[in-house]
C-alpha cells in the first residue's frame, strides 16, 4: 500500500494573529509553524500501517522553501519521502489541483489529509482532491482499518458517528480520534538525523485556476469587559434580560 | 440563474441550518436580482421554506438518499445547478454540509468559501467575509470562478422570515453505481438529546471538575436548560468524557447562543474553537483565569457549589415563565 499524507504548514495553535500590507496578508512574523494538528493524527495513522501493514508513506506540501523544516520534521516522525510543489497555497482549490497531480503521478492508495488547516480553516482540500481523482473520501474521519482493498472508516457526525464502508483508492479528512493523544511521537533524534538524508523532491506547480482570492483581513471587534456577578439570581436575571438568552 | 440552496433534513424535519441557509440565499439573490431555489432530500413539508424566501423547490424523494451519502448528495445538487443554471450553491456548515461542500465545488470547479458570517459585501467579484484563524480573524474572499459554492457559519447571520409563494417540484436526479462506493453501514447518534452542533445552549466542563463521577450536576443543569454537554481537550484525553465531546480549535466547533464554562480555564486552543459562541458564561474558582477576559458574565466560585445553586435557580425561572 502506497500512502500518501498531505500535510499543511500552519501558524502553532498558540500564535497571535496580525496582519501586514494594509491587512492584505498573514504577518509570519514571529510566528513559529508546525505540522497541522489533524495532519499529524493523519500522520501517526499512516506510521502504524506503515510498521504494521508494511505501507510506504510519502508526504507532500504545497508550499514556499519556507516549509521544508515542517517537512522535515514529517521525515523525522517516520515517512519516507517527500514531495514538495514549489507554490504559495493561497486558494484550497488550486491547491487541491497541484496535490492531484502528485498523486497521479505517485500511483498512491491512500491520500491522508486532514479534516481542515487551522489556519484559513478551509475544510476543503480533501474532499476536492477525492473529486477531482474520482477517488473514494470520508471526511472527520476518526478511524480507518484497512484490508486489501477494503476500508472500513468512522466519521464523527453531528451528535454521533457513522461507520463507513468504502475501498481503496480513499482519500479521507482525518482528525483527533485517527489515533490516541498518547500515541502522537515527537521526533527523536535518530529520527531527525535519518531524515536528513531522506528525499525531499521539489517539483513545479501545474498551471491551474485560483478558486478564491482573500483580499483582506481583519480581527474580531475587542471584546467588553466581563461581567462578575455572585449570585446565580444575578446572573440569571442578566441572561434572561439582558443577553436575552434564556 | 437562481441561487440554489441546500436545505438539510433529518428524518424528514428541516434542521434548522436549513432556514438559516435558505435565508441567507434569499440575501444573495435579493443582492443579485434573482429568486432561490432549494433542494431538498426526502423532506416531509418542502414547502415550509417559502418562509425564508425560498421561490422553488426541488423536491428527491429517494430512499437510496437515506441515510445521508456525500458523493451522491453533491451529485444531485450538482445535476440541480446544471439544470436550474444556478452559479451560486450555498449550503451550511453541519458535519454533512463540509462532507459535500467541497466535493460539489470541484464537480462545478467552483471556488469555495466556508465559514461565512455576513451578507455578501460586494456580488461582483462576489465577496464574502469569513471566519478563518479558528475565530481570532476574519477573511474577505473573493470568488473568482464562474461557479461559487458558499458554506455558511452556523448563527452568524441567523434566520430571517422573508415569506414568498412557493412551488415544490419533484426532482429526479440521476445516480448511479459510482455515487455509492462509500456505504453507511451504521450511524451511532445519540437521541432525544442535544447535540453541540444543533443546540442553542452547550454546558461544558474542564479538569476543575477533578474527575467523571462530578459530570452529574453538569448534566443536571443541562437537562434544564436543554443544553449539549461538552468538554475540553484534557477531559476528554483522560477518558472522563468520550473525545465528541471535546470542543476547541481540535475538537469541535462551538457557535451556540450560550455557552457555558465550567472550570476551564480558557487556554487560548480552547477559545479559538467555542468563541464564536454569542454569549459566553464562565464559573471557575481563580478570578485569574484567561477565559473571564473572553466572557461576557461570570461567577467567581466553586463549581460545586454554584452549579446546583445555578440549577435550582433555573428551574424555578422555568416554572415561573412557563
Ligand atoms: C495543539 C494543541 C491543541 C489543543 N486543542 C485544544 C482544544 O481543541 N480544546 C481544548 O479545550 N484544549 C485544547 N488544547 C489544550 C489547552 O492548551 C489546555 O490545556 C486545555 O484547554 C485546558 O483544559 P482545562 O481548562 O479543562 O484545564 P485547566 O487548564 O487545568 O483548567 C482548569 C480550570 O478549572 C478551575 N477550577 C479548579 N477547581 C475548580 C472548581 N472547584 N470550580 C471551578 N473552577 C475550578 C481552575 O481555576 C482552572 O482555571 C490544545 C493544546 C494543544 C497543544
Ligand atoms: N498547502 C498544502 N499542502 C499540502 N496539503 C495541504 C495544504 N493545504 C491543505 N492541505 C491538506 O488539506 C487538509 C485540509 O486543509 P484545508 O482545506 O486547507 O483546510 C489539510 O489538513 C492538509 O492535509
Amino acid at each position: 500500500m502506497k500512502i500518501l499524507v498531505c500535510i499543511s504548514n500552519v501558524p502553532d495553535t498558540t500564535s497571535k494573529i496580525n496582519f501586514t500590507d494594509g491587512d492584505t496578508k498573514f504577518d509570519t512574523n514571529g510566528v513559529q509553524f508546525v505540522i497541522n494538528p489533524n495532519d499529524e493524527f493523519g500522520l501517526t495513522r499512516a506510521m502504524w500501517f506503515k510498521e504494521k501493514q508494511g505501507a510506504t508513506v510519502h508526504i507532500a506540501t504545497v508550499g514556499e522553501a519556507s516549509v521544508e523544516p515542517t517537512m522535515r520534521k514529517a521525515l523525522a516522525i517516520g515517512a519516507d519521502e517527500g514531495i514538495r510543489v514549489n507554490a504559495l497555497p493561497t486558494d484550497g482549490f488550486f491547491v487541491a489541483q497541484q496535490l492531484a497531480e502528485v498523486v497521479k503521478n505517485g500511483n498512491y492508495d491512500l491520500i491522508i489529509a486532514g479534516r481542515e488547516s487551522i489556519d484559513y480553516n478551509g475544510g476543503m482540500v480533501p474532499g476536492m482532491l477525492a473529486t477531482l481523482l474520482d477517488m473514494n473520501f470520508v471526511n472527520t474521519c476518526i478511524d480507518l482499518q484497512i484490508e486489501g482493498t477494503n476500508a472500513t472508516a468512522v466519521r464523527e457526525i453531528d451528535g454521533g458517528k457513522e461507520t463507513i464502508a468504502t475501498s481503496l483508492p480513499l482519500v479521507i479528512g482525518g482528525q483527533k480520534g485517527l489515533v490516541e493523544e498518547s500515541d502522537l511521537r515527537i521526533p527523536n533524534m535518530r529520527g531527525i538525523m535519518m531524515a536528513r538524508k531522506k528525499q525531499l523532491n521539489v517539483v513545479e506547480p501545474v498551471e491551474t485556476n485560483h478558486g478564491t482570492t482573500d483580499v483582506k483581513f481583519d480581527k474580531p471587534a475587542p471584546k467588553g469587559a466581563v461581567k462578575l456577578v455572585d449570585t446565580v439570581d444575578e446572573l440569571v436575571d442578566l441572561l434572561h434580560n439582558e443577553a436575552k438568552v434564556l | 440563474m437562481s441561487v440554489l440552496v441546500y436545505t438539510e433534513s433529518e428524518n424528514g424535519k428541516f434542521k434548522k441550518t436549513a432556514f438559516e441557509v435558505a435565508s441567507y440565499a434569499y440575501e444573495v439573490a435579493k443582492q443579485m436580482g434573482t429568486t432561490v431555489t432549494a433542494v431538498a432530500i426526502n423532506s416531509d413539508n418542502p414547502e415550509s421554506l417559502g418562509t425564508y424566501g425560498v421561490a422553488k423547490v426541488l423536491h428527491i424523494s429517494d430512499d437510496s438518499l437515506s441515510p445521508f451519502n456525500a458523493k451522491a448528495y453533491a451529485h444531485a445538487i450538482e445535476q440541480a445547478a446544471q439544470q436550474e443554471g444556478a452559479h451560486i450553491v450555498v449550503v451550511g456548515s453541519s458535519a454533512d454540509s463540509k462532507f459535500l461542500a467541497p466535493i460539489v465545488a470541484a464537480k462545478l470547479s467552483a471556488g469555495y468559501a466556508p465559514n461565512v458570517v455576513a451578507a455578501p459585501e460586494n456580488t461582483n467579484p462576489l465577496t464574502v467575509k469569513r471566519m478563518a484563524f479558528s475565530n481570532k480573524g476574519f477573511a474577505h474572499t473573493q470568488l473568482n470562478t464562474d461557479h461559487k459554492v458558499i458554506g455558511v457559519s452556523k448563527n452568524a447571520f441567523g434566520t430571517v422570515e422573508n415569506k414568498v409563494d412557493t412551488a415544490v417540484e419533484a426532482f429526479t436526479p440521476s445516480l448511479n453505481d459510482a455515487d455509492f462506493t462509500t456505504k453507511s453501514v451504521e450511524v451511532d447518534k445519540v437521541v432525544g438529546k442535544a447535540t453541540i452542533a444543533d443546540a442553542d445552549i452547550v454546558v461544558s466542563g474542564g479538569r476543575g471538575l477533578k474527575g467523571p463521577e462530578n459530570w452529574g450536576m453538569l448534566e443536571e443543569l443541562a437537562d434544564v436548560l436543554g443544553a449539549a454537554t461538552a468538554c475540553s481537550k484534557p477531559v476528554s484525553d483522560m477518558g472522563w468524557r468520550s473525545h465528541s465531546e471535546h470542543v476547541g480549535q481540535t475538537g469541535k466547533p462551538v457557535a451556540t447562543n450560550l455557552y457555558i464554562a465550567i472550570g476551564i480555564s480558557g487556554a487560548i486552543q480552547h477559545l479559538a474553537g467555542v468563541s464564536a459562541s454569542k454569549t459566553k458564561v464562565v464559573i471557575n474558582t481563580d478570578p485569574e483565569a484567561p477565559f473571564f477576559k473572553a466572557a461576557d458574565y461570570g461567577i467567581v466560585g466553586d463549581a460545586f457549589e454554584v452549579v446546583p445553586q445555578l440549577t435550582e435557580k433555573l428551574k424555578e425561572f422555568k416554572a415561573q415563565n412557563a
